[in-house]
């Protein structure tokens, strides 16, 4: 990124967040490590955990927004992009495992052994490397974005189409990731993680520094995101989402366009799952199930498409109110509310939170300052931010 | 090598014997046409004679059956999609005016500018003088200079219609397609239009689709009238408005 670049992306809105981000990733790690149990500002390793998951989920959000709420693409399986890098990050840490296991094999997972593999699978070797296992978080979610995209933008299938075969995309690698002889431990998936980099997963020090490092791949991934849409791409992904064939006929290559994003966006999805896994202490096949996917584009849906900050907010915002609704008597009812929620956000908010907020602040600020008016408004998205939580 | 030995023609734009139908429907049926560079030609006719389908053939949208389509005497345009079209040097305005609302003006330009297209050179573009200054000129041109910064979905039809003008200007192509550019203008914008195109025309080669005759009458140039995908008339003004075949299934008595 070049520094006019980092400048051009850095509008008050951007700013702000990355502000509130950073403070939040640096001082919930350290009132869990200094702060003593008993105090009133301490948070408990629990918690960290949980708000860890939510920042993920915000990089998730992330990626969707940049392909859906800039380019028009709706994905409804970017889930598996962030089950392929869980997996990628699951591996790593099953082969760190080593003697652990229960049936103490060096080399094979413990499922390998009670499924009698004689060696390990061609596709695991590598990931007792960090830097390789890392490597392929990214790499394999953008290598099947790449080869999906390039087939579906090539034959330009577009709208309802394509999020249809993205589903069935995610419905297949469920289908295939829920067989044993897969080689990903079937319906189990990969659990019972040990050490990361010779940390314990389940140290306090280890999960509050996956926080930081969480708050930190937000706001790397923010920047990128930034970055893409307040460039002349991004006014083209903004003309290709409005008006598709226009932009053709100025010359544009539009399926070159929808690569480019969609595979950024994979890789990000990615990345988000990769640092999910060490968290929550499990991947298995669930995390490719179509709802989850459909779930994360109600998170955009709610915080404000094409606004980023939105994005990232939603995640949080509905994710809390899952945590929250999930653990009490209304459990049972909370797929009925989540439904609720969208059909109220698209009748009632349909330019979700930050939209909203942005559309009813900006006339007001330009009205304050109108003399620097009208170059405000012709910078094009996200001007003001929300309060992050 | 020199270009000229292999082309097949002098013509800006050649079609011989298009043929496109529609499960049955001969939209384009045997049209022949011929475009001289620096011409400007009016298409007349009535209400499915085939110009906006001519027009998308032209651009790559449709691709026809039978027929020769070739641009600047050697490029057939029927083997090509509408990017590699556009990046040839063919404009096209469309019927409904079609800008990008969301964003300013000055932003629609931008994006329509004869500069690099390729993914990378639009992620680490930054503006030069040149570019603000072509899109200055284009502002002056169609009027728009105090309205850069609006958004062009907040433009009035008038408006929209000389903003898709303007972006076609800003493309600079070889041969510009004009599709009912006067739709819903008031007189005064029509002549403005007329003036525009006039204007444009000094530097580019045109072709306009248009049904108010006041305005193809103010053009004063080669006028042919479209029949059922086939050339009816061809000719000037008078000539043409006063072929009986011509009154007949279009201009009424």
């Amino acid at each position: 990124m070049t520094p006019h670049m980092l400048t051009r992306s850095l509008d008050r809105g951007a700013t702000i967040f990355l502000l509130v981000v950073a403070t939040i990733g640096v001082l919930i790690p350290l009132s869990n490590l200094l702060l003593p149990s008993g105090s009133f500002l301490h948070v408990p390793t629990y918690l960290v955990a949980l708000w860890g998951k939510y920042v993920c989920y915000a990089i998730l959000a992330l990626s969707i927004d940049l392909i859906w709420g800039y380019c028009g693409i709706l994905s409804l399986g970017h889930g598996a992009f962030f089950a392929l890098g869980g997996y990628a990050m699951g591996m790593y840490l099953m082969r760190q495992i080593g003697t652990r296991g229960v049936y103490g094999n060096p080399i094979l997972p413990d499922f390998m052994v009670f499924l009698n593999y004689p060696k390990l699978p061609w596709y695991w070797h590598g990931f007792d490397m960090f830097w390789f296992a890392a490597l392929m978080v990214i790499v394999v979610p953008g290598l099947l974005a790449f080869c999906f995209g390039w087939l579906a933008f090539r034959s330009r299938v577009t709208g309802v189409y394509l999020s249809i075969i993205t589903q069935a995309m995610t419905y297949a690698l469920l289908l295939g990731f829920f067989r044993n002889d897969f080689g990903f431990g079937g319906n189990n998936g990969l659990t019972d993680f040990k050490d990361i980099l010779g940390f314990n997963v389940q140290a306090d020090g280890t999960r509050a520094t996956l926080f930081l490092l969480s708050c930190l791949a937000l706001i790397i991934g923010f920047l990128i995101c930034r970055a893409i849409v307040s460039s002349k791409l991004g006014k083209v992904l903004i003309a290709i989402r409005d008006a598709e064939s226009r932009t053709r006929f100025l010359g544009y290559r539009v399926e070159s366009y929808k690569l480019f994003v969609f595979t950024v966006s994979a890789c990000m999805a990615g990345v988000a799952g990769a640092l999910y896994v060490p968290q929550v202490g499990i991947i298995n096949p669930s995390e490719f199930a179509p709802g989850n996917s459909i779930e994360a584009v109600i998170w955009v849906a709610v915080g404000g498409r094409g606004t980023l900050v939105g994005a990232a907010l939603g995640a949080v915002v509905v994710n809390y109110a899952k945590t929250f609704f999930t653990s009490g008597v209304l459990a049972p009812y909370w797929l009925f509310m989540l439904g609720a929620l969208f059909i109220l956000v698209t009748l009632l908010l349909p330019k979700g939170i930050v939209g909203t907020f942005n559309s009813w602040w900006e006339p007001m600020r330009a009205k304050r300052v109108s003399g620097a008016a009208e170059s405000a408004a012709a910078e094009n998205g996200v001007s003001e931010p929300k309060m992050a939580e | 090598m020199n270009v000229m030995d292999t082309r097949a023609t002098s013509a800006m734009l050649y079609l011989d014997g298009v043929h496109v139908s529609f499960d049955g429907f001969h939209a384009i049926n045997n049209l022949s046409l011929t475009l001289e560079p620096g011409e400007m030609r009016a298409i007349i006719g009535p209400n499915g004679a085939g110009k906006t389908t001519m027009m998308d053939i032209i651009t790559g949208k449709t691709k026809p059956d039978e027929g020769t389509v070739l641009f600047d005497g050697v490029t057939d345009l029927t083997r090509l999609d509408e990017t590699r079209i556009a990046e040839l040097g063919i404009g096209r305005k469309f019927q409904k005016p079609t800008v990008f609302e969301s964003q300013t003006v000055q932003d629609n330009l931008l994006l329509a500018l004869n500069v690099d297209h390729s993914v990378k050179g639009t992620l680490f573009w930054r503006g030069n003088r040149a570019e603000s200054e072509r899109i200055e000129k284009v502002l002056e041109i169609i009027r728009l200079t105090d309205a850069r910064n609006r958004l062009a979905g907040s433009l009035s039809h008038g408006q929209k219609q000389w903003l898709e003008i303007g972006m076609l200007l800003a493309q600079d192509p070889k041969l510009l397609l004009v599709d009912e550019p006067v739709a819903g203008m008031t007189d005064v914008e029509t002549h403005l239009t007329a003036e525009l195109l006039k204007e444009i025309n000094k530097t580019h080669t045109v072709m306009v689709v248009e049904h108010d005759m006041t305005f193809v009458r103010e053009l004063g140039v080669k006028v042919t009238c479209l029949h059922e995908g086939t050339v009816l008339a061809e000719g000037t003004i008078d000539q043409v408005s006063s072929n009986e075949r011509v009154i007949e299934v279009y201009l009424g008595r």
